[in-house]
């Protein structure tokens, strides 16, 4: 195993050419790529990001509401899942279990999610509005799960969290995390396949629908 | 993967005359060009193709130091650095982790390696059940183990009716004829698979230097189960797919779905770094890492170089004239169109691969598509001169080489060969300004015709013009 790593590593820096001087001045170089963090070129996004992120996340086949604060979540949960006749059992984040959800009617359990939940409800780390896209950390409080094992997808998003690109998404991530979290998903929609004669269905393994409720005053 | 490379001509001949292929083909195609360049128009895309191509090299200048960070970075959250000079060591590890923590049943997201690798074969001799999960691998599996006609879109060969039989085969139940209903019904058999696995293999779309992260991009969802709910996770890529910083992730996720699907976006796209923390509730508690060579170092500062930077997104074979007329099986290895047709005798043997870098019109559509400005028909140009320079083209053709290059040594005669040429083809044209069965070469003309040559030698023109 470790004669692997030698001889792989040894063929690499002898394909290279690397030898003890110009590694030390290969290292000086890289970490001044990593202090550096330089971006590449960014597509114009309009500065509001709220209207941006919903019509970017429609077009990823979201649907979109807003309401004004977090405690209006769960009466707009309760209204979107029965238009559509969906269970009023629901997991979500432990983070979001203080909410009032009985009073809106809906049975909420704070965990992470198993194969029988068919409705999981998130909030988010922040999202990007260059393209739609929500972006969940895992933690104790926040588990993975919640946005993948349930047909529906529910993510309250606060709108002073949306940010424009995946760069500030992640600025956000060092500024308030230190280090990454296990996870750092990206979710851009329900999931989606294209595999049977690259015909579009959603839902493959994932949700087969992610429901947005923007929180204009968070 | 069994190497049938040897064997293109005759399989891109019976694909050429598969009618039903040809239309699942051209729909593809439509679909994918299409995409691409509506999704494409939304950025800066010369810009950006720019920067992905500096990012792609600047991990590769420096490689070794790279994977050092990435190994320093990954071990230090929790992950294990293995490494794999080709594929047997690949199937020896990932059975050893399976073995070492009891593992019976392994989910799987796509990953091209693990096709290099063989590696459902050997798991299955190890007494491990490998269940692949993209929709498309997952078909191919339950078909007797047939390979991947295309590297996102492995089913692109197949019919929905073909589909549909299979299912109903396989899985025991009522015929289904709808697409959407067949998606169901293979998510069903596959939930259950997702939560009873202990083991999750998965390729890598990039490594993260900086952070010791792995970055994976799928659209229905099954890469992040296979990196959530086992005990275990184990990912293989590359050692070429190190990108430096978090930032380049973000360049590169601005192209790479939509040079690859055309989309702005992929579904689905997770960085992955470490294990399950002591608090947390879900996530793997066993990760490692397999880093494989299995051909890719010999690539480093050779003429082949360039092909290192490759990010697997497609767009050169979905805009390729010769994929879009035979497919992805007759490449007969892992990778097909021009992408597979440089690196298939890169990996496999350039002996072995004989007509890959011949089976292209040189019109560059793939070097144009390429979102990091990989040099495809340089490179195939590059192996056909090792071809010639091995001796390893068919005798006839050396032959008529180096009857040419004996002309070429004696002007006269050449004059005269040249002058006789033209007099045939003029010949041959009956007076028309097109040749409709070329003599020497009946089957060239089969399907186009030959323009007359202007009635001399460009050596008689050209005298007849300094005269003037």
């Amino acid at each position: 195993m470790q004669d692997s790593r030698a001889d792989i590593l040894g063929r690499i820096r002898s394909r290279l050419g690397r030898t003890a001087e110009n590694a030390a001045s290969g290292r000086v170089e890289i970490e001044a790529v990593l202090a550096r963090r330089e971006q590449g070129p960014r597509p114009a996004v309009e500065a509001d990001l709220a209207a941006r992120m919903r019509v970017r996340s429609e077009a990823l086949s979201s649907t979109v509401e807003e309401v004004a604060r977090l405690e209006d979540a769960p009466a707009a949960v309760a209204r979107y899942l029965a238009g559509l006749n969906l269970p009023s059992a629901a997991v979500a984040w432990p983070q979001l279990a203080g909410l009032d959800w009985a009073g809106a009617g809906l049975q909420v359990e704070g965990r992470a999610a198993n194969g029988d939940d068919l409705v999981g409800i998130t909030g988010v780390f922040c999202a990007v509005a260059e393209t739609g896209t929500l972006a969940l950390l895992s933690g104790p409080d926040t588990p993975a799960t919640a946005s993948l094992l349930p047909e529906t997808h529910i993510a309250l998003v606060p709108v002073s969290r949306i940010v424009t690109g995946m760069e500030e998404a992640f600025d956000l991530m060092r500024a308030e995390c230190g280090e990454l979290p296990r996870a750092v998903n990206f979710i851009s929609g329900p999931s989606r396949t294209g595999d049977i004669e690259q015909t579009l269905v959603l839902g493959a393994h994932g949700p087969y629908r992610v429901h947005i409720v923007l929180l204009r005053d968070c | 993967m069994q190497i049938r490379s040897m064997h293109f001509k005759g399989r891109a001949s019976a694909a050429a005359a598969d009618r039903v292929l040809q239309g699942k083909l051209a729909t593809a195609k439509g679909l994918f060009v299409d995409g691409r360049r509506r999704a494409v128009a939304e950025i800066d895309l010369e810009a950006t193709r720019e920067a992905s191509q500096a990012i792609r090299n600047r991990a590769v200048a420096h490689l070794d130091l790279w994977l050092e960070r990435f190994e320093q970075e990954a071990t230090r959250r929790g992950g294990q650095v293995l490494w794999a000079r080709d594929g047997a060591e690949i199937c020896r590890l990932v059975t050893d982790i399976a073995r070492r923590h009891g593992v019976k049943k392994a989910i799987k997201s796509k990953s091209m390696l693990s096709e290099e690798a063989g590696l459902n074969a050997a798991l299955e001799a190890a007494g491990v059940q490998p269940v692949e999960t993209d929709l498309g691998e997952y078909i191919l599996q339950i078909n007797d183990n047939e390979p991947p006609s295309h590297i996102i879109a492995p089913v692109i060969h197949k019919t929905k009716e073909e589909v549909a039989d299979l299912f109903a085969r396989v899985h025991q139940k009522p015929r289904k004829t709808e697409i959407g209903e067949m998606t169901r019904e293979a998510r069903e058999m596959l939930r259950t698979h997702f939560l009873s696995a202990d083991m999750g293999i998965s390729g890598g779309n990039f490594l993260v230097a900086e952070t010791g992260s792995v970055a994976l991009v799928t659209n229905e969802g099954n890469g992040r189960m296979v990196t959530t709910l086992p005990r275990v996770h184990v990912v293989i890529t590359g050692v070429e797919k190190v990108v430096p910083t978090l930032e380049d992730l973000a360049t590169l996720m601005r192209i790479l779905p939509r040079s690859a699907t055309g989309q702005s976006i992929s579904n689905y796209f997770s960085v992955l770094t470490g294990v399950k923390r002591p608090e947390d509730t879900d996530g793997p508690e066993h990760l490692y890492f397999i880093l494989v060579d299995n051909g890719r170092v010999d690539l480093l500062g050779s003429d082949f170089q360039d092909m290192l930077r490759c990010i697997r997104c497609a767009a050169c074979m979905n805009h390729c004239p010769v994929y879009q007329t035979i497919g992805g099986h007759a490449y007969g290895w892992v990778y097909p169109g021009p992408m597979g047709s440089v690196l298939t005798p890169l990996f496999v043997g350039i002996e072995n691969a004989l007509d890959l870098p011949h089976a292209a019109t040189m019109c560059n559509q793939c070097g144009v598509v390429c979102p990091v400005k990989i040099p495809l028909p340089d490179l195939m140009r590059k192996l056909r001169e090792q071809q010639v320079e091995r001796r390893l083209r068919p005798w006839g053709e050396r032959a008529a080489l180096k009857l040419w290059a004996w002309l070429a040594r004696h002007p006269s005669l050449y004059a005269f060969a040249a002058k006789f040429g033209v007099r045939y083809l003029n010949w041959l044209a009956e007076g028309g300004d097109r040749i409709r069965v070329m003599g020497v070469a009946p089957s060239w003309t089969a399907g186009r015709d030959f323009p007359t040559p202007e009635g001399r030698t460009f050596r008689e023109l050209y005298k007849t013009r300094r005269n003037e």
